[in-house]
């Protein structure tokens, strides 16, 4: 099992019982600290799929281009954007799931290729991945037991004598409990809340490093997402898990990850801080998606204005087997120039710990 | 549905209204009330009860429901799945297939020009019909199949229009479409598309312009942005509330999106296990809302600016409608629960400016001092 005996883990930790005293549950920065090297890292990754059309045409799905992420220990990294950004894209790159048209995926500095078989398990036993829709990531035909018997059957976690208490055990780390309640459940009895905890605990079966999860909470009930994301922050403080959280929905980014990255149209167009991002977001497109956000209390505070009074037709993101040259955003973005149209810029560093990609920001500052 | 005639010839005019029914609104003529809301009832549910039956027994997915819509005024519905929203809409608008069926209540509809208003619920298919489209429409969640994949917008623009006004020319038809796509963002040239060629977010922006082709009064939305990204939500409801203020129709919104309700709509019913829970405005319902469960839903949404703090959503489920727990149904999940909720189903009544349906706030009449000494430690933090 994982402990979080290491050092600069101790101070992490978010209050689990509702009556605690109030806190984001995250991590306190720490500004001196050394980043510590990623475990899972896509190092300028870049994805085109080749799609057969009618009367044997060809085209070229461009769905990511030179994105870069990394992904630390007891860290989580939102991954922000609108569908066709190219988000589930670099998480399936993660899982192996594809080849990249070029970069590469590095799992603890070292490059990892397509694999098979037991080199495949290997690598799965390290990197887990939580799908959007419980109801069909489970074996609807098998039980709770059969679901989880088989993640650690498979990876060699449990012998014939501890499996049953090694299943206890996971369904209780989900709070999945009393766990004999639920063990013998078949999917369908369950809530889309409890069979996403059933797909989390099939994750943490393995005892993986890396958990990627695509937006795992936006087929469940409003009032038990939270629930998912308050034991994600939990796993992540108390196993020291490397989190992907892939998501829509910038709000609940915020809530759960220390870092967001925003996509666009299969291009990385900012990332940072969560609290740079949200307070003070540099991309033109990081702006549009945050004003397009329900935020009820910019309506409601005396003085606050209706965010839909002066909304502008702002277009839509492009096919991409024929994206925009350069920066993808400039069709649709307010402060486009020349240069936005001929070259997708350099990635500029700034001050505050983001990163963007944008003309409007000087290239000097870049890396 | 466009391009579905049936048999009834598309003569079939209304009979309460002498206005031809695409004559208004649409045109660019405002509407004797700029604003909208004028206090006059447009849509007066009372004790609406729709049940599914089957040979296991009958589950009541809306029970008891209760509400009123004015003139331009945007409801919002907020639940979760299985509250009871989307049977809602198809009971208003009639559109219920079995096993579902209405048991009890009646839907008081009082578009512009009738006298007085018309019961929904005892209204036969023909009379439904008239009503249809002229004045009372329907937007769904997926516009793929809200629109007949096989025929261009126009032609179903024209379907819509002709069936209310038969003597309408073809080249009025088109010249129509083009204004209606114009009004919701997009260009006359669309008009020519198949449905399968539009992005979601145009084909949703479609079929808004097609329920407001015949200048309806009430317009109900079941997740109408659910399926688009937030970007596009944020475009098109823009654009609802700027056309809202220019024909003055009636909105109601039925989403499980409660942040995006409260910047939308005037006032918010919110509904649990099929009643209403509450209904109150926007900003009474952020502010302080009563219900246990809208406090709970409410802080389920993480704030997208306001300092962060923990929040715990609701814990539990959703109860199982065939078999409702006694009493009030959010008692297994709601912490402030004592000793009548088990027992005593909670009434929706007046707290200041909301309707409440809680024993907290309410009672009921056999209650004695339990309720108050409880009350007062509730309200008292």
């Amino acid at each position: 099992m994982l402990s979080d005996t290491d050092g600069g883990v101790d101070a992490r930790r978010h209050p689990e019982e509702p009556d605690a005293v109030p806190e984001p549950p995250r991590h306190p920065e720490e500004p001196d600290a050394v980043p510590e090297p990623p475990v899972l890292e896509a190092a300028d990754v870049t994805m085109h799929f080749t799609v057969r059309g009618g009367l044997g045409r060809t085209s070229t799905v461009k769905a990511l281009e030179h994105a870069s992420l990394r992904l630390r220990r007891g860290r989580i990294v939102a991954l922000v954007g609108e569908s066709g950004s190219g988000k589930t894209t670099l998480a399936r790159l993660f899982a192996l799931m594809y080849t990249p048209t070029s970069g590469e995926i590095r799992l603890r500095g070292e490059p990892v290729g397509p694999r098979r078989g037991r080199a495949a398990r290997e690598y799965y036993s390290e990197v887990q991945m939580v799908f959007q829709d419980p109801f069909a990531s489970l074996n609807s035909m098998h039980t709770v037991r059969h679901n989880l018997a088989r993640a650690l059957r498979i990876h060699g976690r449990a012998g014939r004598d501890d499996i049953e208490e090694r299943m206890h055990a996971l369904l209780e780390r989900v709070s999945l409990t009393p766990t004999r309640d639920f063990i013998g459940k078949l999917p369908h009895e369950l809530s889309g809340g409890q069979r996403q905890r059933v797909a989390i605990a099939r994750a943490l079966a393995v005892g993986p490093k890396v958990v990627l999860g695509d937006e795992p909470i936006s087929m469940l009930d409003v009032s038990m997402r939270l629930d998912i994301l308050n034991l994600l922050a939990r796993l992540r403080d108390e196993e020291d898990l490397a989190l992907l959280y892939i998501t829509h929905d910038i709000a609940g980014a915020r809530y759960l990850a220390e870092e967001i990255h925003v996509m666009y149209a299969g291009q990385m167009v900012e990332g940072g801080p969560t609290e740079e991002i949200i307070q003070n977001p540099q991309h033109p497109y990081t702006r549009l998606l945050l004003g397009a956000s329900p935020d009820p209390a910019r309506t409601l505070t005396p003085g606050g204005s209706s965010v839909f009074a002066d909304v502008e037709d702002s277009g839509e993101p492009p096919n991409l087997t024929d994206p925009p040259p350069g920066c993808r955003f400039h069709p649709r973005c307010p402060f486009a120039t020349d240069s936005c149209r001929r070259a997708f810029p350099a990635r500029t560093e700034l001050p505050t710990g983001q990163w963007v990609h944008c003309w409007l920001y000087p290239s000097g500052a870049s890396t | 549905m466009p391009g579905d005639h049936g048999e009834t010839p598309p003569t079939a005019r209304g009979n309460t209204g002498e206005t031809p029914p695409t004559a208004h609104g649409i045109t660019g003529e405002t509407p004797p009330t700029a604003r909208g809301i004028t206090g006059e009832t447009l849509l007066d549910v009372r004790g609406l009860t729709v049940e599914y039956v089957s040979e296991q027994g009958s589950v009541r997915a809306c029970d008891d429901v209760s509400f009123t819509v004015r003139r331009g005024e945007i409801l919002g519905v907020a639940g979760e799945s299985g509250s009871g929203k989307s049977t809602l809409i198809t009971a208003l608008t009639r559109l219920e297939r079995p096993p579902a069926v209405t048991t009890a209540g009646e839907i008081l509809f009082r578009p512009r020009g009738a006298a007085k208003p018309v019961d929904l619920v005892g209204l036969l298919e023909r009379d439904l019909r008239k009503l249809r489209w002229r004045d009372m429409a329907i937007v769904l969640q997926s516009a793929m199949n809200a629109l007949n994949p096989v025929m261009r917008l126009e032609a179903q623009f024209t379907d819509v229009l002709r069936e209310h006004d038969c003597t309408l020319s073809r080249r009025t038809a088109r010249e129509r479409t083009a204004e209606l796509l114009t009004l919701v963002g997009l260009t006359a040239g669309q008009a020519n598309r198949y449905p399968h060629e539009l992005s979601g977010g145009t084909r949703q922006r479609a079929t808004i312009a097609l329920a407001l082709a015949c200048g309806p009064d009430l317009v109900v939305m079941d997740e109408p942005t659910t399926a688009v990204d937030v970007v596009m939500q944020r475009q098109i409801l823009a654009n609802l509330l700027r056309l809202r203020e220019r024909l003055a129709f009636a909105v109601v919104f039925v989403t499980h999106d409660l942040s995006l309700l409260v910047e939308l709509a005037d006032r918010i019913a919110i509904m649990y296990a099929g009643r209403i829970v509450e209904i109150g405005t926007a900003a009474d319902l952020y502010h302080h809302p009563r219900h246990p469960y809208t406090e709970g839903l409410r802080a389920s949404f993480p704030p997208l600016r306001e300092p962060v703090r923990r929040l715990s959503g609701i814990p539990g489920s959703p109860p199982d409608l065939r078999d409702p727990p006694p009493g009030c149904a959010f008692h297994p999940r709601c912490p402030q629960r004592f000793a009548p909720c088990d027992s005593v189903l909670p009434v929706l009544g007046p707290v200041g400016d909301q309707q409440v349906a809680c024993l907290l706030h309410t009672g009921g009449p056999t209650l004695g001092h339990a309720r108050k000494e409880r009350t007062d430690d509730a309200l008292g933090h």
